[in-house]
């Protein structure tokens, strides 16, 4: 198909297609140029290679359903996407969440945000020429990655934060496995400072290229560390606080010239950052007992019993729905009835518990927002991830769009890279931190 | 495994058979995979193929991103409408031998994307010799794909000679 | 300055084009006359205004009313950390509306990809074409009468 570039090329220049399927691990994206040797004149980035129907979809499934479609849109940074739509409904709803399962939200997306950063800036790294800093990173990415599957139950699509909370309680284990955690991420983290920030190869290849004045950054719609790095203060923790961020002590990195080293830069600070906020949301929570129910009893006796008289002690619940019992309930999400899945204890065993369940999971029930829109934005990894929903009284919404950061991130590609070689757009392309799913949709 | 024994069972003259299992036994210990990756997937595959869960012990470690070059074409992530003659000329471009693997639940089935945007499964576009299902897919699935694949390749007929495997 | 009284310039200015201004959920909402558009967000962007950034831009298809597209604008101030909406509506019959690219460099894309999905012509656009879409593709998926399993592939399928 005859594009804007091999239209407007001139006669005497080279094309190259650095097509949708490249090893920049980004996803993919057709980048096209039009070079005079090794000099980039004029350049075109066709997108929608992911596309994948997500907001289309979304107008045919429940608020409750398309939450896993939620998942796969940042999908290195899941959590934080989940935790977006969360708020968006419980904005619409009114929705008050139980003060532990905020400061759990809190900690959860800052370990999503620091493997965000670990993986960008180690995909940056490797296409750049150091291997070894990958292979680092992704070794960090693993630790974080066990603290979440131990709470969550998966590594990286999680459907765990969800309206009026999140959806089981934190493993008694949880402190040890963090703090190991933190201790590696750190030490990954001083290893690759000493690898990368003063290495000459390092500097030549991101100093002063592709750099974005803070006006251009404003008039693209730039947010996120890409922004912060031309200098601009813009941080949607620190603007519009939301959870319990502004009890939370830490600071926002800013850069200073835009250019490709301020984005790794301001990355690697703002992983410190996060850091420390895991570390004080962590020492906040109390830590919770092991709780073993004595006279607990599994879900088919106690069916059974129901029938004639109540149940004295506990369901005992498949290791699945470890977290999620009963009593840990009032703590994890909140007490309004209608848009929570009720505990299976009660399920099991009482009648309003069974018919508060099929409500909540049936078509044409369930999570029902009055009729109106929202629009509410989190701090993603990449920028303000903003949720516009328009809801029509009914069980699913009306029209989900999404604003994606690093689409408007993607739209000045084509601006940074003209007049600079072919190489300088491998460095600049992966200090953006374009994610396909989020990107495309 | 047995079915696999019966089916591809090289013709019965020792020497051949010998140099068949000797060909299996090089080709699937030294796979050149082209990671063709699109979405979420991609990232278990970086998980894969890094420290932790190491894809490098199998055999399997370099990646070579030129169709040329790669033996297995790891199809790693969605596949849209958009991108599926891609993905077919990637295919026709790699040189035979060459094995296809269908990484996560939306190359082998379209997944949780049923639209009109979603390929329902890359089996439409090109031949998949495995399918690792998963959304995404724990790495110890896919290193079990791959030993899969690795015992397919060690039983099939490799076509060294002049005629070529019917595919 | 606040947003209120932000609101209530607007009304003074543009008499005749701001229909309503109303807060939801706490955000403050312009609806407005598609006519209107160019100037009133020109004047939100200087001063005193000062909504220096074009956070999104996205359409909303009611089908069924009478206009049936509304364009969405969500507009940011970064010096006063304040957000605005702008609606506007759009018939099915005129599906045209101002191009806001002269005013911010990121509605190039977001316009491209209202114009992919739903079809809306913008008047002063440099380069309008499909984004997310294939060139052979026909319709506007994300109307509200596009089927959702309604499949265009542009290679022949195997089996």
């Amino acid at each position: 198909m005859p594009t804007r570039i091999e239209k407007e090329a001139r006669p005497e220049t080279m094309l190259l297609n650095m097509g949708p399927s490249h090893p920049a691990m980004h996803g993919t994206i057709r980048i096209m140029l039009e070079l005079d040797g090794e000099r980039v004149l004029n350049s075109e980035v066709e997108v929608g290679y992911l596309h994948r129907g997500f907001e289309k979809t979304c107008e045919n499934r429940t608020y409750f359903n398309l939450l896993i479609y939620t998942d796969r849109l940042n999908y290195v940074s899941p959590l934080i996407n989940n935790l977006g739509y969360a708020m968006a409904i419980e904005k619409m709803l009114g929705v008050e969440v139980p003060e532990r399962a905020q400061y759990i939200r809190v900690i959860m997306s800052e370990l999503s945000r620091i493997s965000d950063h670990l993986t960008c800036l180690a995909a940056m790294a490797m296409e750049s020429g150091a291997f070894t800093v990958f292979l680092y990173k992704m070794k960090a990415r693993e630790f974080l990655w066990d603290v979440i599957e131990q709470t969550t139950g998966a590594r990286m699509t999680t459907s765990y934060i969800r309206v009026g909370g999140v959806r089981a309680d934190l493993h008694p284990e949880f402190e040890t496995a963090l703090k190991k955690a933190v201790v590696e991420t750190r030490k990954v983290l001083k290893d690759v400072h000493g690898l990368l920030d003063k290495n000459k190869i390092f500097i030549n290849r991101t100093r002063d290229i592709a750099v974005m004045s803070p006006e251009d950054a404003v008039a693209f719609g730039w947010t996120g560390p890409c922004l912060r790095s031309t200098g601009v203060y813009y941080d949607v923790r620190k603007a519009h606080p939301y959870l319990t961020y502004n009890s939370l002590d830490f600071e926002v990195p800013l850069g200073e010239r835009g250019d490709n080293f301020d984005r790794y830069m301001v990355r690697m600070k703002e992983m410190e950052q996060s850091l420390r906020i895991v570390e004080q949301g962590a020492g906040r929570i109390r830590r919770t007992p092991a709780g073993v129910l004595a006279q607990a009893v599994d879900p088919a006796t106690a069916i059974r019993t129901s029938r004639r008289q109540k149940i004295k002690g506990g369901v005992k619940l498949s290791p699945t729905l470890e977290g999620a019992e009963k009593d840990k309930y009032k703590d994890i999400l909140s007490a309004d009835k209608g848009y929570v899945v009720p505990p299976k204890d009660d399920v099991y065993t009482t009648m309003e518990g069974l018919i508060n369940h099929f409500k909540f999971f049936m078509k044409g029930v369930g999570i029902r927002p009055p009729k109106g829109e929202v629009y509410f934005s989190v701090e993603g990894g990449n920028g303000e991830l903003g949720y516009y929903i328009v809801s029509d009284g009914t069980d699913r919404p009306y029209r989900l769009h999404l604003r994606a950061p690093c689409f408007h991130i993607v739209a000045a590609l084509e601006q940074l890279i003209k007049g600079r070689y072919v190489a300088d757009v491998i460095p600049t392309f992966g200090s953006m931190n374009m994610i396909g799913g989020e990107l495309d949709r | 495994m047995m079915e696999i024994k019966r089916k591809h069972r090289p013709p019965a003259r020792f020497i051949t058979t010998q140099f068949n299992s000797v060909l299996g036994w090089a080709r699937k210990y030294s796979l050149f995979q082209y990671p063709f990756i699109t979405a979420c997937c991609g990232m278990e595959y970086m998980s894969t193929a890094c420290a932790h869960f190491d894809l490098d012990r199998f055999g399997a470690g370099w990646t070579r991103f030129s169709p040329r070059q790669a033996d297995m074409l790891l199809v790693v992530g969605t596949v849209t409408q958009k991108l599926a003659p891609v993905l077919r000329t990637v295919y026709e471009q790699m040189t035979d031998p060459k094995w296809v693997v269908a990484f996560g639940t939306c190359t082998v089935s379209g997944g949780i994307y049923d639209n009109y945007a979603v390929v329902q499964g890359i089996d439409l576009v090109i031949p998949v010799d495995i399918y690792i299902p998963g959304c995404p897919p724990r790495p110890e699935t896919v290193l079990d794909g791959l030993l899969k694949l690795q015992e397919k390749i060690q039983h099939q007929e490799q076509d060294w000679r002049w005629k070529k495997r019917k595919s | 300055m606040e947003e209120t009284k932000i609101l209530d310039l607007l009304k003074e200015k543009f008499p005749g084009e701001v229909k309503e201004v109303l807060t939801s959920l706490g955000d403050e909402v312009v609806i407005i006359d598609k006519k209107a558009l160019l100037s009133l967000v020109t004047y939100l962007k200087n001063k005193p205004c000062e909504y220096t950034m074009l956070l999104d831009l996205s359409c909303v298809d009611y089908l069924g009313e009478n206009p049936r597209f509304e364009m969405v604008y969500h507009l940011f101030s970064l010096p006063r950390n304040r957000r605005l909406r702008i609606k506007a509506r759009l018939g099915e019959d005129d599906l045209r509306i101002s191009s806001l690219t002269g005013l911010w460099k990121n509605a190039n894309w977001l316009e491209r990809e209202v114009f992919d999905m739903f079809g809306v012509h913008f008047e002063g656009h440099p380069d309008l074409r499909r984004i997310f879409m294939y060139d052979c593709f026909e319709g506007y998926p994300l109307r509200k009468d596009y089927p959702l399993r309604k499949r265009q592939p542009c290679i022949k399928f195997r089996e």
